[in-house]
């Protein structure tokens, strides 16, 4: 089997740079969700927490449609991202940043979530009688302990953008070198005459990546908890 | 005033309603469970906001619920030191101890790490991981954390409370070594008798959210009506006493206090060393005449200065003896049929089993 083609390495290539800043993107705003719906008590929590879980139960097409309509070029925030501050996502690369991002926020979330809950709260009350502002509490304390939690999360939101294909293709489409991912350019191959040879190529790439992506994330996460449970 | 508390909280069916002030180098919060111990210390220490509260330590204001102050906990400068230790788990021994330290501001930095990890034994621990560490070792290192955020009174909630017999006799000394140096005065929770008796030096007993009694450890172990629901039978006179000698021959040692000589199993303690000791009250029978033909070895001759309110069976019995309190506890029946009544000489008789090694703690010899 001969090594991929220009072509090929381009989606891979863009892939892996979808995938990490989908994942980069939406950490932060994960971490305060994974908070707010664990320790928020707050009117509406219940409808937040539908609201983050929807792309994990809807169909992916479902969710590249509102995205289309709400972020595409005559949509209310597209056109305002556009106007103010010059971010368009429809036909972009980061349109389907923004499609794999929003499709593994759930995942983010429930994971960062859990080990949220995991936390023993008495020892932030412990660093509080230590002279630890809140903040600071979170900062020494909540987030150390809650690290493999954030690293199991990013795999998963990885893995996911890495996966993601009914929710790009509709909201972004498929252009080669701009946002013709991994999938994509699989699913393409298959729709071509003797095609065959680069969709097995591309699949074999992908299971190498998602292989890496958990071996590296059962690696951190293992020299995390030694780190913070030894 | 070292401690001003006055707090009224309600939760779910308990109400607590506590009034005490405490100038005591050590205070013990004595109660069952329940009775309100822990809430308490979680008030005075802010991860509790009671409904109504004036709290004072040290002349700070750190809650007036009358005038809307309230001090956050982190600003309150209060140490504290769990049941369960509570160590940062990430943190290595060293780390754990200096974490208060950062928070601490620099004018205020006093205590002394060397110091403390020298006295707390555990200068071979600092690079170890807390969850290497036995039980005794953790409560030993959230003793120095706590303290060395130099708070102004140290909070322990049953500090040993998980720790078997062999352990908590281990951590004692230490406690005691805090107490006698002067430094912060301590206000430990704990529901036996035994470990007040050797470790306060001022006693609030609580039951069911409400102060029964406070003061000088001395006043309040010597009514053992306070110690009804618990500990009942571990209540008692505490007394100083001197080590005036070893008889080798019977392996006892001798005890010099001013009510008299006391007799006890050989203690490992040298000639001269100050020992508290904790005559119960359920242990000591009287005796109008000087009793003859009798195997206990402890006899304190004395004037019986008051007898106690009572209303079930026994009733408490408070003795002078030679300016040390004794107190028994005996029937209603035999006061009646003794006609004891105050300022009646009496013969208190102690049987020599009734020194409990865990309350012979050696004491400072202050608020005694």
């Amino acid at each position: 089997m001969e090594g991929l083609s220009p072509e090929e390495w381009t989606a891979v290539r863009l892939s892996l740079k979808v995938a990490f800043v989908a994942m980069a993107a939406s950490l932060i705003p994960g971490i305060a969700i994974a908070f707010l719906l664990e320790r928020g008590r707050f009117w509406g929590r219940q409808a937040l927490d539908v609201l983050v879980h929807l792309p994990l139960v809807l169909p992916p097409v479902v969710v590249g449609w509102f995205l289309l309509i709400g972020f595409g070029r005559r949509g209310p925030i597209g056109v305002f991202l556009a106007e103010q501050f010059g971010i368009v996502f429809s036909f972009r690369w980061t349109g389907a940043a923004l499609a794999c991002a929003i499709m593994g926020f759930p995942l983010l979330v429930r994971a960062i979530r859990l080990s949220i809950a995991a936390v023993d709260r008495k020892l932030e009350d412990a660093a509080g009688t230590l002279g630890a502002h809140p903040a600071w509490v979170f900062g020494v304390v909540t987030l150390p302990l809650i690290l493999p939690g954030i690293i199991a999360g990013m795999v998963l939101s990885f893995a996911k953008a890495m996966g993601e294909f009914g929710a790009t293709i509709t909201f972004v489409s498929s252009i080669p070198g701009e946002t013709q991912t991994i999938p994509s350019a699989i699913y393409a191959y298959t729709q071509v005459p003797g095609g065959e040879g680069g969709a097995m190529r591309l699949t074999l790439v992908s299971i190498v990546i998602s292989i890496g992506a958990l071996w590296l994330s059962e690696w951190l996460a293992r020299r995390v908890r030694r780190r913070v449970h030894a | 005033m070292i401690l001003d508390v006055d707090i009224r909280h309600r939760q779910g069916g308990f109400a607590l309603e506590a009034r005490f002030q405490s100038d005591g180098r050590l205070t013990a919060l004595f109660g069952p469970s329940g009775s309100g111990k822990t809430t308490i210390v979680n008030a005075v220490s802010g991860l509790v906001r009671p409904d109504h509260a004036h709290i004072v330590v040290q002349g700070r204001v750190l809650m007036d619920t009358k005038k809307n102050i309230v001090v956050p906990k982190h600003r309150r400068r209060i140490g504290y030191v769990f049941q369960e230790g509570r160590l940062f788990p990430h943190l290595n021994v060293r780390h754990n101890l200096l974490f208060g330290r950062w928070f601490t501001p620099k004018d205020a930095r006093t205590a002394n790490f060397d110091h403390l990890v020298d006295l707390l034994g555990i200068g071979h621990l600092l690079d170890r991981r807390p969850s290497t560490l036995s039980g005794g070792e953790k409560q030993r290192v959230a003793i120095g954390r706590a303290l060395l955020a130099d708070p102004q009174l140290l909070l322990m909630d049953e500090p040993l409370a998980s720790l078997d017999e062999a352990r908590k006799s281990e951590i004692y000394p230490y406690i005691e070594r805090l107490r006698d140096e002067g430094g912060v005065p301590i206000v430990l929770v704990s529901h036996s008798v035994a470990e007040i008796a050797r470790l306060a030096t001022s006693v609030v007993v609580l039951s069911d959210g409400q102060v029964m009694a406070s003061g000088p450890a001395v006043e309040v172990l010597r009514h053992t009506n306070y110690f009804a629901q618990s500990g009942l039978t571990e209540a008692g006179a505490l007394i100083e006493a001197q080590v005036s000698r070893h008889d080798e021959t019977y392996d006892l040692t001798v005890l010099q206090a001013r009510a008299g000589r006391l007799s006890v199993p050989r203690l490992p303690h040298p000639i001269g060393t100050s020992l508290r000791v904790r005559l119960r009250a359920r242990d000591i029978i009287l005796s109008l005449k000087a009793p003859e033909g009798l195997s206990a070895l402890n006899v304190l001759p004395g004037f019986i200065s008051s007898i106690d309110d009572a209303e079930g069976a026994s009733v408490d019995v408070q003795l002078d003896c030679g300016g040390d309190p004794v107190v028994a506890r005996v029937t209603r029946k035999s006061v009646e049929e003794l006609g004891l009544k105050p300022g009646l000489a009496v013969h208190a008789i102690i049987k020599s089993i009734a020194f409990d090694p865990e309350a012979l703690g050696v004491t400072g010899g202050e608020n005694m």
